[in-house]
């Protein structure tokens, strides 16, 4: 095997945020960087690309964000969502390091923009890059250029060498050509292994097949299982992945921000037989997307199919897809491949259930079903008013928990205690901080705090 | 992509998905517009499509640009869109196909006017006169400008009248106006939203060069235009002719007008020739380049004309001079010259519609 040309004080596997906050952190405190991208140019930043925010702590308005998010409040909302499934002291440090994180951002080329249309409850706890993820990616790796890092694309790593306490070199396969690069100091920020479907599979049951996965297609997690065998410690549930109900045509990778579906609350839900099967009113919509996935890919055939009528159709984000329309109950139901008579009874059940009163799309308005099994406890209008719509929704993928375990310095350990050149950012240790559930803009802040983390580590560990 | 696609349904299709996304929000006008709708209209395809200034922020942010498989490419949807509407509208239409597209024409329309207006010097040369009156009476000279601009003006005011029912443009308020001038005046949606310019010449990296070079081109044709109207209002108000001294209205604004057009005509040309052709509407790179080069052409005879005065130059520099500017006149309608009359259009017509985001 070929090695790679020169020794490197720093080797980043991955070319996400917290790679290239990594890399660019080093190489400003002197260290030559070298960034293994293992996307081609065009695919480049994992699943960073797909992202739009930031979630920051701040003491007071602070562009683009208003008012002010503590500490406190900040790690309320994470154990919210984690249910207590974190780490509280690595928790706490992404959070306070958030604040700081924002100007660094700035620094380095990512320019923000007020909270898009739509998203205006995220305002104040939440910085939006302008023009989204990529355009994030695009700055850092100019940044990265400008500061005279090398960039490797389509630089897949299949092995981390480690001998005792020390990683001695990586096994890379460069547009097909395998190389050895060494360096005195290495980052893994490779994401995690929702792409690798198999291993989802293997997670997950068969059913896991049927998901989509709504990031990157090189995120398999290659990395992660040459750690886990290598005996790292390890963090997260095995078995799970963040998922939401998407629209069911998106495609199976890739498919990002436009494949989500706003109308659940304003629909009925039924599954593959027609049934409705939870209650799509339960809460305002960005409590809830998250547990769809879930929900959805627990029925038959992992689909479900999100029914509305038009008085609904203007209610909720535009789709990617436009929605499949039809005059009748029993037709949409036949054009979605569905049994019409079964919908029919289930759509005649739910219509009978619902109440008069106002209605006010964006709270909760307590207009609930009344006696039927699977209740709708907001937003329950009857579906009556023809053209009817329809949505197929299938559980997307946006990420795995398992990830390798940390110390405050991004330390990666084995049991026998830490590696001493090695570091982990992003998605790849986010599992120590986001154990279960997800909190908007959050993976953006590990993968920036901890990215800056492991750079300033691995700098002061080479100088 | 599928090439038997029209401009209309391609950008309809690139828009539906680009709705749900909204990431660019920040760029320029066109994305807070494009909330308002969730299925688009012929109209307000339109509008979009002038409202959109090429900057290319929204391609380079883009997650889903090829290869991915949703292929956008908004900035050249737009421009497809806006092009076409700008030959659509145009009349007659087969003359803005022509000269939109091809660069080759307006070279041809340039080499009759300047062998017409050699023949015309030769022809009509009046017995007296000072400076270029000695080769062209001012009467002759009004006789056949003045056609030729104010003609292609009203074809170009027919079409704006057109463009403005399309997009169901309203009442047109001060406040529209002085919004939209504003906007041009400073070229804001060249900005990039967080005004550092917009992606041309070097990728995803941000420049103000082009919005220099436009401004330094649009202020000196102003410029010049300036000297001009100064020029006639001092012959007939105040029965000062031609020649006029440097230090005279004409002069004042003519010569630097004259030096930034050339500059800008320069830097555009340049730019032009860095930046990745598929982001725009291909079909008229060599009609674009042409007109940029037709532009330079119209400022570096005038100043040359200028630098020429007094020497047997003068006769060939005026006939090569009066050319240019005759061809840009009568091309007004039917080359890239309409863009600014459609922008202008666009962006009036969206500060009547207000900001959908700020509701």
């Amino acid at each position: 095997m070929k090695d790679w040309p020169g020794l490197f004080d720093l080797a980043v596997v991955g070319g996400g945020n917290a790679a290239l906050c990594a890399a660019i952190t080093a190489a400003k405190a002197g260290a030559s960087v070298l960034i293994l991208e293992g996307a081609p140019r065009a695919y480049r930043g994992g699943n960073s690309r797909h992202t739009r925010n930031f979630r920051c702590m701040h003491q007071g308005p602070m562009f683009p964000l208003t008012g002010r998010y503590e500490e406190d409040e900040y790690l309320d909302d994470l154990m919210l969502v984690t249910k207590g499934k974190t780490d509280e002291s690595l928790a706490r440090l992404a959070i306070r390091s958030s604040e700081d994180c924002l100007p660094w951002m700035m620094d380095h080329g990512v320019r923000f923009q007020p909270s898009l249309s739509g998203t205006l409850s995220l305002s104040r706890t939440n910085a939006f890059f302008l023009g989204g993820g990529k355009a994030l990616v695009n700055a850092y790796y100019n940044t990265a250029a400008d500061l005279g890092i090398k960039i490797a694309y389509e630089a897949q790593v299949q092995h981390v060498h480690r001998e005792g306490d020390r990683i001695t070199h990586l096994e890379v396969v460069v547009a097909g050509q395998p190389l050895t690069v060494k360096a005195r100091a290495f980052v893994l920020a490779s994401g995690g292994f929702q792409a690798d479907l198999d291993w989802l599979a293997r997670a997950w049951g068969p059913a896991a097949r049927n998901f989509l996965i709504r990031g990157t297609p090189y995120n398999r997690g290659v990395v992660l299982r040459d750690m886990l065998d290598q005996g790292a410690e390890s963090v997260g549930d095995p078995t799970q992945c963040h998922a939401v109900a998407i629209d069911g045509r998106a495609p199976k990778y890739d498919g990002g921000i436009v494949t989500r579906l706003d109308c659940v609350p304003f629909s009925i839900v039924v599954n593959r037989d027609g049934d409705r099967f939870y209650d799509e009113g339960e809460d305002v919509w960005p409590k809830r997307y998250a547990i769809w996935g879930r929900l959805v890919a627990a029925q038959p055939d992992q689909v479900g199919y999100a029914l509305i009528d038009s008085k609904s159709v203007d209610l909720f984000m535009p789709s990617v897809f436009p929605a499949v329309k039809a005059d009748t109950i029993e037709g949409l139901a036949q054009e979605m491949g569905l049994d019409p008579k079964a919908v029919r009874r289930t759509v005649d059940l739910f219509n009978a259930a619902c109440r008069p009163g106002p209605f006010h799309p964006t709270e909760l308005d307590g207009l609930r079903t009344e006696g039927l099994k699977v209740p709708k406890t907001n937003w329950a209008w009857p579906l009556e008013t023809p053209p009817f719509y329809g949505y197929q929704l299938r559980p997307g993928v946006t990420f795995t928990y398992l990830g390798l375990k940390v110390d405050a310095r991004a330390q990666v350990h084995t049991p026998t205690g830490p590696i001493r050149n090695l570091w982990a950012a992003g998605e790849i240790m986010a599992g120590s901080i986001l154990g279960q559930g997800y909190l908007a803009g959050f993976g953006m802040t590990i993968g920036t705090v901890f990215g800056r983390i492991a750079g300033k580590e691995a700098a002061a560990h080479v100088a | 992509m599928s090439l038997d696609l029209t401009p209309g349904a391609e950008a309809r299709r690139q828009i539906e998905i680009c709705n749900a996304c909204r990431y660019c929000e920040g760029f320029c006008a066109v994305f807070p517009a494009m909330t308002r709708n969730k299925a688009f209209a012929d109209g307000d395809l339109t509008q979009l499509a002038n409202l959109c200034h090429n900057c290319r922020g929204c391609y380079y942010a883009c997650q889903y640009t090829e290869p991915h498989e949703f292929a956008l490419n908004i900035p050249a949807a737009l421009a497809e869109v806006r092009v076409e509407s700008w030959e659509r509208l145009a009349r007659p239409q087969a003359f803005a196909r022509v000269f939109q597209t091809q660069g080759v024409a307006m070279a041809g329309l340039l080499v009759v006017a300047l062998a017409w207006f050699f023949w015309a010097l030769t022809l009509w040369r009046p017995e007296t006169g000072a400076g270029f009156y000695a080769h062209l009476a001012h009467n002759t000279l009004v006789m056949i400008f003045l056609p030729a601009f104010v003609l292609p003006l009203a074809l170009v005011a027919l079409s704006v009248r057109d463009y403005w029912r399309e997009v169901g443009g309203g009442r047109v308020r001060l406040a529209h106006l002085l919004r939209a001038f504003d906007q041009a005046a400073r070229m804001k949606n060249l900005s990039g939203g967080h005004g550092e310019g917009c992606n041309f010449e070097e990728g995803d990296r941000f420049t103000h060069r082009r919005r220099i070079y436009h401004q330094l081109m649009m202020y000196g044709f102003l410029l010049c235009f300036a000297a001009t109207a100064s020029g006639t209002v001092m012959h007939y108000a105040l029965g000062w002719e031609a020649p006029y001294p440097l230090l005279s209205l004409p002069k004042l604004f003519g010569v630097p007008g004259g030096l930034m057009m050339v500059a800008g005509a320069l830097g555009l040309g340049v730019l032009k020739l860095r930046a990745d052709p598929a982001l725009g509407a291909a079909r008229v790179w060599g009609g674009e380049m042409a007109f940029i080069l037709l532009l330079g052409g119209v400022a570096l005879t005038g100043l040359a004309l200028y630098a020429a005065t007094g020497t047997g130059l003068v006769g060939p520099l005026l006939a090569t001079h009066l050319a240019t500017v005759m061809v840009l006149f009568l091309l007004m309608p039917f080359s890239k010259m309409v863009h600014g009359f459609f922008r202008l259009a666009a962006l009036v017509a969206e500060a009547g519609k207000g900001n959908p985001l700020r509701k």
